[in-house]
């Protein structure tokens, strides 16, 4: 008897496993306003630069952005806040024991056209797990209601790539959907970009998150506009936006300020205008196809080291 | 001074209250021990700890020393590897197997320390399990994170029934379709007895309820020479409809925080939360808001039971006058003991809750200031058991309430333990008698009035030993 019981809900939940879908869908429609985006890079590629600047972009546009830096080095947020480093969830959690007593007032701070900026932080390099502190924070933060319905977008700032497990906390379900990976034609930034893809194959199989593009910070490698557009064509994506590189970044930056606020009339401000506006009006969301590594290889020998040697030559 | 005399001192006191490193003997339990528990009470339902088997070994353990039942549960047995790796290869291996093996029609799924530090993400993991075919894509896994370094086994079991609940009733929920049926919580309530009573009450007012998540045959099962896994009476059917009820009640608020927001944000039904309502006056308030949300009346035969229970509160009302408490263990178990004890005219004096928060202390001190019996009280949350020591060496009182970890201090104490909680490790049989409802609180008063009694019988000289007490 309990057996045949068991039976009629397996049925049953096989017609809820399909309408979930569509609740979801509808869900969607509803919260539609709320867009998650995770970006993702090798360590000192210019993400936290890139996402403060982008997202001041947002801003400056009218848009309601909150970024979660998710790296314990707490630099995600202080071109927003001009400051040197925010308070942090873990530092508040180190202080006090655990996060149980913490209030969101204490770790949101409003910066630049009142983006809200929250840093997960973590501990002192060479101790403890970093990963779990970004997971401590985002669950904080579902917990104690950051996530406002007025809300048009969040962004996480994920440190290099994704090393462990919570480094992928934002990729999991109701988190972010879609994923920004920044990279250079540099041969290092691409291998983390390639590697950063196979994490997202993993979670994109089970849940809903997608590349929605590579966006290049060019470091001047030679025809580097080509082997990163080449490289997003090979990943099944594309290269959204490229950014020339400028000292004015590096200016603002000494200031503690995003290029759209420094110095709003820069050519590099309207970059990342034009950025923001890309991702904004993004609909190309894929599972990306990684290369292997012989493929990679053989890429930047098409493209890059080879091409670099003969010009030299 | 020779320490074992100093640690009984004042100064000792102190230097322990200002310990800040070390918890000695905290009265909680662990996360994944709640979820085990809450699994427990539903239909063919297996327990799977996604981590190490040690730590299913543990709650197994810990489950059986205090039932004297056998409690069946798995885990995907994670090692050093898949502390490396992650544990999505244990979990496909693990569900392939529980499932053949067991032949389950839900798993339950709830994670260790090790596998919530490295990150596993249980929903990712069971889809891909599905894809590769390890179990069968309708078969529903219920997860919920329950990582031991926050909160307590309330949390764990608060996660996993929302967990469970999402699991089987998300997608049956539709507004318009609600029924007059009434949702009831027990909470992490180790006395399990309590739930056999507490529908026999609604029975009685023809309240039609589902209890989520009835564990009382789990863990009181009859001896039959038969053995069945699994004994749940919660069925997964009307899980799957509690979502469309007209209203939900717990008895524990802190140990169903979420599960309650969920009924009353996305399920849209009414709630009521009460702290574990012990004594008459804590039951007439649960019965009188049951008859609200229902508009059932209240029949005779209740304020029948109820009259006994006044009848046997004033019989034993004399010990209890004027006698000082000492009481631990979880937040509501807390609150509702000292509703009670102030009900009786006792005085409870010390009560220490290591998984009691702020707002609870806020909560218990609003409560003793209700009365004049509870002005010589002190509420201790995050302290344990060794602070408790402390108090009852330094300012001695009369009993301590609690489960079995407080018999040390009550020995040192010389003074006599009641016991009501979760682990009673060392008497017998008491998860088979009630503590709420009418005859719950007769059985409360009877054994605490007669532990007064025996102690006094046990201690008394020639000249004081009197036939009548």
């Amino acid at each position: 008897m309990p057996l045949r019981v068991g039976t009629a809900i397996a049925e049953g939940t096989l017609l809820l496993v399909k309408s979930r879908t569509s609740v979801r869908d509808h869900s969607c429609e509803e919260v539609m306003d709320m867009r998650q985006i995770a970006i993702y890079g090798k360590g000192g590629i210019g993400k936290s630069t890139t996402t403060q600047n982008l997202v001041a972009g947002l801003a400056e546009a009218g848009r309601k952005v909150m970024i979660v830096g998710c790296d314990p080095k707490a630099d995600s947020t202080r071109l927003m806040l001009h400051a040197k480093a925010q308070t942090t969830v873990m530092d508040l959690a180190r202080e006090r024991g655990s996060v149980e007593d913490l209030e969101l007032e204490e770790v949101m701070m409003t910066g630049f056209r009142g983006v809200r900026c929250v840093e997960s932080g973590g501990p002192e390099p060479g101790v403890g797990c970093a990963g779990r502190g970004v997971i401590t924070a985002i669950n904080f933060l579902e917990e104690n209601g950051a996530y406002t319905d007025d809300l048009d977008f969040v962004f996480y700032d994920v440190l290099g790539d994704v090393v462990c497990g919570g480094f992928a906390m934002p990729m999991r379900e109701k988190k972010a959907q879609e994923i920004y990976i920044v990279t250079s034609g540099e041969m290092m930034a691409m291998y983390a970009a390639n590697n950063i893809c196979k994490g997202i194959v993993k979670y994109a199989i089970s849940g809903g998150i997608r590349l929605g593009g590579l966006i290049c910070n060019s470091r001047k490698v030679d025809r580097e506009y080509d082997l990163i557009s080449n490289l997003a064509e090979r990943l099944g994506t594309q290269l959204i936006h490229f950014v020339p590189r400028d000292n004015v970044v590096q200016r603002a930056e000494l200031k503690r300020m995003t290029v759209i606020e420094y110095e709003s009339g820069a050519t590099q401000a309207d970059e990342y205008r034009e950025l923001a506006r890309k991702i904004s009006e993004n609909k190309n969301h894929v599972i990306p196809t990684p290369l292997t590594m012989d493929e990679l290889e053989e890429l930047l020998i098409t493209y890059g080291f080879l091409e670099a040697e003969e010009v030299a030559a | 001074m020779k320490t074992e005399e100093w640690i009984n001192t004042e100064e000792y006191r102190e230097l322990n209250f200002a310990r800040k490193a070390l918890v000695i003997n905290p009265t909680k339990a662990c996360q994944p021990l709640g979820a085990f528990f809450c699994a427990s009470g539903f239909e063919n339902t297996l327990p799977y700890e996604h981590g190490s088997q040690g730590c299913t070994a543990y709650f197994r353990n810990n489950l059986s020393r205090h039932y004297r039942e056998p409690f069946p549960a798995v885990s995907d047995s994670m090692t050093e590897d898949a502390a490396v790796f992650g544990g999505r290869a244990n979990m496909i291996e693990g569900l392939k197997n529980a499932y053949s093996l067991y032949k389950p029609a839900l798993i339950a799924m709830c994670t260790s320390c090790m596998s919530e530090v490295i990150g596993d993400d249980l929903k990712a993991f069971i889809s891909n399990a599905k894809d590769e075919g390890a179990i069968p894509k309708d078969f529903p896994v219920a997860p919920a994170h329950t990582p031991s370094f926050v909160g307590s086994h309330l949390t764990g079991y608060d996660l996993m029934l929302q967990g469970i609940i999402t699991t089987l009733g998300e997608e049956h929920f539709d507004a318009s379709k609600k029924t007059d049926k009434v949702n009831l919580i027990p909470g992490f309530d180790a006395h399990v007895e309590n739930i056999r009573e507490l529908r026999r009450y609604l029975e009685m007012m023809g309240v039609d309820v589902t209890v989520l998540a009835d564990n009382s045959e789990t863990f009181d099962s009859p001896l039959t020479g038969e053995y069945h896994p699994y004994l749940g009476k919660t069925t997964l059917a009307e899980t799957a409809d509690c979502v469309n009820a007209a209203a939900t009640v717990s008895m524990q608020a802190y140990a169903t925080p979420k599960t309650l927001a969920d009924f009353k944000g996305k399920y849209e039904q009414q709630v009521a939360a009460f702290n574990y309502p012990l004594g008459v006056g804590g039951f007439d308030a649960f019965l009188t808001r049951v008859s609200e949300l229902t508009g059932k009346p209240i029949p005779a035969e209740i304020t029948s039971e109820r009259g006994k229970a006044v009848d046997a509160a004033t019989d034993a009302h004399p010990y209890f006058h004027g006698k000082r408490f000492a009481l631990f263990g979880d937040p509501d178990l807390m609150l509702g003991l000292t509703a009670f004890l102030l009900e009786m005219g006792g005085e409870p004096v010390h009560i220490v809750s290591t998984n009691g928060t702020k707002k609870w202390k806020k909560e218990m001190e609003a409560l003793l200031s209700s009365s004049p019996y509870g002005a010589s009280a002190t509420v201790y949350p995050g302290h344990d058991l060794w602070h408790m020591r402390s108090l009852l060496m330094t300012d001695p009182v009369d009993m301590i309430i609690g489960n079995s970890h407080g018999k040390y201090a009550a020995r040192d104490a010389g003074i006599p333990h009641v016991r009501i909680g979760f682990p009673i490790v060392d008497r017998v049989n008491l998860h088979r008698y009630a503590t709420l409802g009418y005859r719950g609180a007769v059985n409360l008063i009877t054994w605490i009035a007669n532990a007064f009694i025996e102690e006094k019988d046990r201690t008394s000289d020639d000249a004081h030993f009197e036939l009548l007490r």
